[in-house]
C-alpha cells in the first residue's frame, strides 16, 4: 500500500520525518516544572500515593524503570514515612495519565529530585491519616502510634487501620508542610529491599515494549540508509508487496509491515532500494582533527581561578597533553521497540523510552491528535543508558498505526541500533599544567572539545587554574562537527572528563616523583573526597611505589551529580597480544544517605563492568557517514570471562541528603585502568579504548 | 514452504503451521505468544533468545523451527511451572538482573550447564556463560547465583 505523501505530510510536523534526521534536543534544555501536573489530576500528595481499601498503597512516578531499580527505592521511601509495609506497597510507574509528570528518566536525578517528594507526599499523608485516626479513636494525637499502616491507641487499646480510614472517600486534607522522620529513625530506608520487579523478571513474565500482544498488530520493519547523508533515490517494493507486506513509503521513509515480526524482516530484504552516497567525510582516525577545526566557540567551563600566566610563571615543570575519546553506542540489550494502538481517537503508545512525558507531545503532533488523547507508557526497559532518552521508533510506530489504520509494532534490528544511536560523541582533551619544586600544580590549563563541559574544571586545589569547553553531547554543535547523532551516554561529558584529568594527575605525580594517591591528597581539601579516597585505599591495601612498578595498580577520583567516588585497580597486561585483564576493583562511592544500600552496589557493579568496555575496546567505527560496527562480533562489550574481583564500598554519611548514584562510579574505569595500565607496562594510553592493538602499537613506540 | 510443525514445548504437545524456514525465536514469541524470549540480535552473539531444545541450550534466533520438530522445547515460561526453580529463585535472591531482558536467557543457559555440569567450576560457568551477554553489568550476581542454585541443587536440576 502506498500512503498519499501530501496526506502523511498533513500528519507530520514541520520539520520532523519518522526515523531520518528526527529531531532529538537535550532534555535539559525544555524543562518544565515537573512537579504534578498530569491532565485534571491531583496536584497534592494524592498525585503520588493512593491508599486503598485492600490496604495496598500505590505509589505513582512518572520515572521509568531501566534496570536501576527506582521503583523499589520510591517504595522504600514510601513505606517509610507512612509507617506501611514495604511489601504492600505497589509502583505504578511511567504512564503518562496515571502518574504524575516527570521529564525523564537521566541525570542521577530518581533520589534527589523525586525523593524528596516522595518523602513529603508520605510524610502529608501519614500527617493527614494520622489526624483522622485521632478524630475516629477518640483519642490524642501524640498519643497515637503507628505501624503496618495501623493506628493504634494503646491507651485505650484501640485501633484502625488507614484502609478502614481511607475507605472510598477522597481525601481533601490538608496539613502543609509536614516534616518528614528523622534520618535516625529510618527503618526501611537504608536498609536492602526485595526489587519489586524481581520476580516478573525470573520468570520472563515482565512486559517490554515489543511484548505487548495486540490482536491484529503489524510488524514494521524501516529500511534503513546505507550511511548518514545517503539520500533515497529509488525503491522497488514490488517483491515485497507479492511475498504479502504492507508497503508504506513516504518521502525518506519506507517501512515493510507483516503480521509476523520475522516475515518483516524478510520482505524487508527484498525491497530494492538505490541510494545516492554523500561526498566522502570523515571516518574514525581522521574525526579528532576534524573535531579541532569544526568546534564552536569555547565556553568557560566551571568557575576559573587566579591568573594562568602567572601561575605558569611559578612553574618548574609543566606536562602538556592531548587525550582522545571514540564514538561508544549504548547497545542495551533491548533495541528500541514501540506498539502503538490508536483507537477511537485516541492513541496508547508502549514505548522503550527513558522519558514518556517528553514523547507524548511529539507523537500528538506526528499523528495530529491532542495531547490528552496520547498515552505513552514506558513498560520495563532493557537498559538506556542515555540512549533512549527519544523516542523516534514510538514517533514512527504510531505514525504508521495512524498511516495504516492498524496497530503497529516497530522493532529495531541490532543493525538499526548501532546505526540510529545517539552515540557517545568522540572528544579532544587538551590539558597543559605545571608544577612548582615542591610538587604543587601550580596551574592548569585544559580545554576539551566535543564532550561537554560535565567535570571538566578539576576539583582539585589549584591556585591559576581555567577550563573551556567546546561543543558536546547536549547540542550546540556546528553541522557536520559530528557525522551522526550524538547524546547522553551514562554520566555524559565526565567519563571524557575524567579520564583527561584523572590521567594528567597520574603524569603529574610521576614528574614531581610522588605516590599518585599521596598527590591527589596533597591537592585536595575537600573532606568528602579525600574521605572516598583514603577508604578505598586502605581496602585496597594501596602502597606507594615509583610507576611503572610493573605491579598494574593504578587510582582514579571522581565528582558527578554531588556524589563522590574513588577507584583503584589492579590489572596485568600481556605485552605480546596487548591483552589487559583487569583483577582487581576496588571502588567507594559517597551519596549521602544511601536508601538502598544493595540497589546501590549493583549500581556500582554496573558501572565498573560496564566502564571497563569503552576503556578497553568499546568504539564505533565509521567512514564517509556509514557505520562500520552492526552488531556484537565487531563491538565488543563486556563479558564474564573479563570479570575482575569486585568490591564496593558505600560511605556512611546518612545526614547528607541523598544523590543518585547510577552514573557515577562509571566515569572513574577509563582512567583508573588507564594508570593500572601504565604502572603495569610503563606505556601511557591516551586514547579511549585501550584496544590491545592501541597497546601494542604503544608498547612499540616505547 | 508452510508445513506443519509438532514438538513438545513446555511439557505439552504443540504444533503450528509455519513456513519452515523460519527461525524459532519468533515462532515462540509471535505465533505462541511466548515473550519470555527475547531478540538482542538476531546472530546468535548475544543470548538473550536462549531455549533448551532436548536438553541443550539453544539460540533461537537461529534455530529454524523445522529442526525442533518431535523435540522438547522449553522456554522460560516452562521454567519452574510449580513455583520458581531453584536457579530462579538464587536469581531472585543475589538480584542477579537490572534491567531483566538477558535474564531468560541467563537464566535457561545456566539452567542448561547445571543439567551437564550439576556442580560446576567457577571456570566451567565462565565458559559456558560467556556468550550470554548483559550490558547493565549484572555478571557478578549472575555468577553467584549460579554457584548458589547448584549447590541448592540435589540430584541435578
Amino acid at each position: 500500500m502506498n500512503v498519499n505523501r501530501r496526506g502523511f505530510l498533513a500528519l507530520a510536523g514541520p520539520g520532523l520525518f519518522v526515523f531520518f534526521g528526527v529531531e532529538r534536543t537535550s532534555a535539559y534544555q525544555q524543562e518544565p516544572n515537573r512537579l504534578p501536573t498530569r491532565q485534571n489530576g491531583p496536584t497534592d500528595f494524592n498525585a503520588y500515593l493512593h491508599i486503598g481499601a485492600d490496604g495496598t498503597v500505590s505509589c505513582f512516578a512518572g520515572k521509568v524503570e531501566l534496570g536501576q531499580g527506582c521503583g523499589t527505592v520510591l517504595a522504600q521511601i514510601l513505606a517509610e514515612e507512612l509507617d506501611v509495609a514495604y511489601g504492600s506497597v505497589n509502583v505504578v510507574l511511567s504512564d503518562t495519565n496515571r502518574c504524575p509528570y516527570d521529564m525523564g528518566t537521566f541525570g542521577s536525578m530518581n533520589v534527589p529530585v523525586l525523593g524528596p517528594a516522595m518523602r513529603a507526599a508520605g510524610a502529608e499523608a501519614r500527617a493527614v491519616l494520622l489526624q483522622m485516626a485521632a478524630e475516629q479513636l477518640g483519642a490524642p494525637l501524640d498519643r497515637l502510634q503507628v505501624k503496618n499502616g495501623k493506628v493504634t491507641d494503646p491507651a485505650g487499646a484501640k485501633s484502625v487501620t488507614y484502609s478502614q480510614l481511607v475507605g472510598d472517600k477522597r481525601i481533601e486534607r490538608h496539613l502543609g508542610n509536614v516534616p518528614p522522620k528523622p534520618v535516625k529513625s529510618y527503618a526501611v530506608v537504608g536498609h536492602p529491599a526485595v526489587r519489586k520487579d524481581a520476580l516478573e523478571k525470573v520468570t520472563g513474565k515482565a512486559l517490554y515494549a515489543g511484548d505487548f500482544q495486540v490482536p491484529g498488530v503489524m510488524h514494521a520493519r524501516l529500511l534503513r540508509p546505507p550511511a548518514y547523508g545517503a539520500k533515497l533515490k529509488s525503491v522497488d517494493s514490488s517483491a515485497a508487496e507479492k511475498f504479502g507486506a504492507l508497503v508504506v513509503k513516504e518521502g525518506d521513509m519506507v517501512a515493510v509491515l507483516h503480521q509476523r515480526p520475522d516475515l518483516a524482516d524478510r520482505a524487508l530484504g527484498m525491497v530494492k532500494a538505490e541510494f545516492d552516497p554523500p561526498p566522502p567525510s570523515v571516518d574514525d582516525k581522521s574525526i579528532f582533527d576534524h573535531l579541532l577545526k569544526t568546534a564552536p566557540r569555547p565556553q568557560a567551563a566551571g568557575r576559573p581561578a587566579g591568573d594562568v600566566a602567572e601561575g605558569e610563571k611559578l612553574a618548574s615543570t609543566i606536562v602538556e597533553t592531548t587525550y582522545i575519546n571514540s564514538y561508544v553506542a549504548h547497545a542495551p540489550m533491548e533495541t528500541h521497540s514501540a506498539t502503538a494502538v490508536i483507537e477511537n481517537g485516541s492513541a496508547t503508545v508502549w514505548a522503550s523510552t527513558q522519558a514518556p512525558f517528553m514523547l507524548k507531545p511529539q507523537v500528538a503532533q506526528a499523528i495530529g491528535l491532542p495531547q490528552e488523547k496520547v498515552l505513552i507508557i514506558a513498560p520495563y526497559v532493557g537498559g538506556g543508558f542515555g540512549g533512549k532518552t527519544a523516542g523516534p521508533q514510538a514517533v514512527a510506530a504510531a505514525r504508521l498505526a495512524k498511516i495504516t489504520g492498524k496497530h503497529v509494532q516497530v522493532v529495531w534490528s541490532r543493525e538499526d541500533e548501532f546505526f540510529f544511536d545517539t552515540f557517545r560523541p568522540a572528544a579532544v582533551f587538551k590539558i597543559r599544567a605545571g608544577l612548582d619544586s615542591a610538587g604543587k600544580i601550580v596551574f592548569w590549563d585544559g580545554s576539551v572539545v566535543g564532550a561537554g563541559d560535565r567535570e571538566a574544571r578539576p576539583f582539585y586545589d589549584i591556585p591559576h587554574q581555567r577550563t573551556t569547553s567546546a561543543g558536546g553531547w547536549q547540542g550546540g554543535n556546528p553541522p557536520g562537527m559530528n557525522p551522526f547523532e550524538v547524546g547522553a551516554w551514562r554520566a555524559p561529558s565526565a567519563n571524557t572528563n575524567t579520564f583527561a584529568r584523572e590521567s594528567h594527575m597520574d603524569m603529574l605525580a610521576l614528574k614531581a616523583g610522588i605516590d599518585p594517591l599521596e598527590f591527589r591528597l596533597n591537592h585536595l581539601t575537600d573532606a568528602r573526597m579525600k574521605r572516598v579516597l583514603e577508604t578505598v585505599a586502605k581496602q585496597f591495601g594501596w602502597k606507594a611505589g615509583k610507576a611503572p612498578s610493573g605491579r598494574g595498580m593504578g587510582v582514579a577520583c571522581g565528582l558527578y551529580s554531588n556524589a563522590y567516588s574513588a577507584t583503584m585497580a589492579e590489572v596485568a597486561v600481556n605485552k605480546s597480544t596487548g591483552h589487559v585483564q583487569v583483577k582487581r576493583v576496588v571502588s567507594a562511592l559517597d551519596v549521602g544517605l544511601t536508601v538502598n544500600p544493595d540497589g546501590m552496589r549493583q549500581q556500582m557493579e554496573g558501572c565498573i563492568t560496564m566502564g571497563m568496555g569503552s576503556a578497553l575496546t568499546e568504539e564505533v567505527r565509521f567512514k564517509d557517514g556509514a557505520i562500520l560496527d552492526h552488531n556484537f562480533d565487531s563491538y565488543t562489550i563486556p563479558r564474564f570471562s573479563w570479570l575482575p574481583r569486585i568490591e564496593t564500598i558505600l560511605i556512611d554519611n546518612p545526614d547528607t541528603p541523598a544523590v543518585g548514584g547510577g552514573e557515577p562510579p562509571i566515569i572513574t574505569i577509563g582512567p583508573v585502568l588507564a594508570n593500572a595500565i601504565y604502572d603495569a607496562a610503563g606505556v601511557r594510553m591516551l586514547q579511549l579504548p585501550m584496544t590491545p592493538q592501541r597497546i601494542l602499537d604503544a608498547l612499540k613506540k616505547g | 514452504m508452510e508445513i506443519t510443525i509438532s514438538f513438545t514445548l513446555n511439557g505439552k504437545p504443540a504444533s503450528v503451521k509455519v513456513d519452515e524456514e523460519r527461525m524459532l525465536l519468533w515462532v515462540l514469541r509471535s505465533d505462541l505468544g511466548l515473550t519470555g524470549t527475547k531478540f538482542g540480535c538476531g546472530e546468535a552473539l548475544c543470548g538473550a533468545c536462549t531455549v533448551i531444545v532436548n536438553k541443550q541450550a539453544v539460540r533461537s534466533c537461529v534455530t529454524p523451527v523445522k529442526d525442533v520438530a518431535g523435540k522438547q522445547v522449553m522456554t522460560i515460561e516452562g521454567l519452574g511451572e510449580n513455583g520458581l526453580h531453584a536457579i530462579q529463585q538464587a536469581f531472585l535472591k543475589h538480584h542477579a538482573f537490572q534491567c531483566g531482558y538477558c535474564t531468560p536467557g541467563m537464566i535457561l543457559s545456566a539452567y542448561a550447564l547445571l543439567l551437564q555440569t550439576p556442580k560446576p567450576t567457577e571456570e566451567q560457568i565462565i565458559r559456558h556463560m560467556d556468550d550470554n551477554l548483559c550490558r547493565c553489568g549484572a555478571h557478578v550476581r549472575i555468577l553467584e547465583a549460579i554457584h548458589e542454585a547448584a549447590g541448592a541443587a540435589k540430584g541435578g536440576v
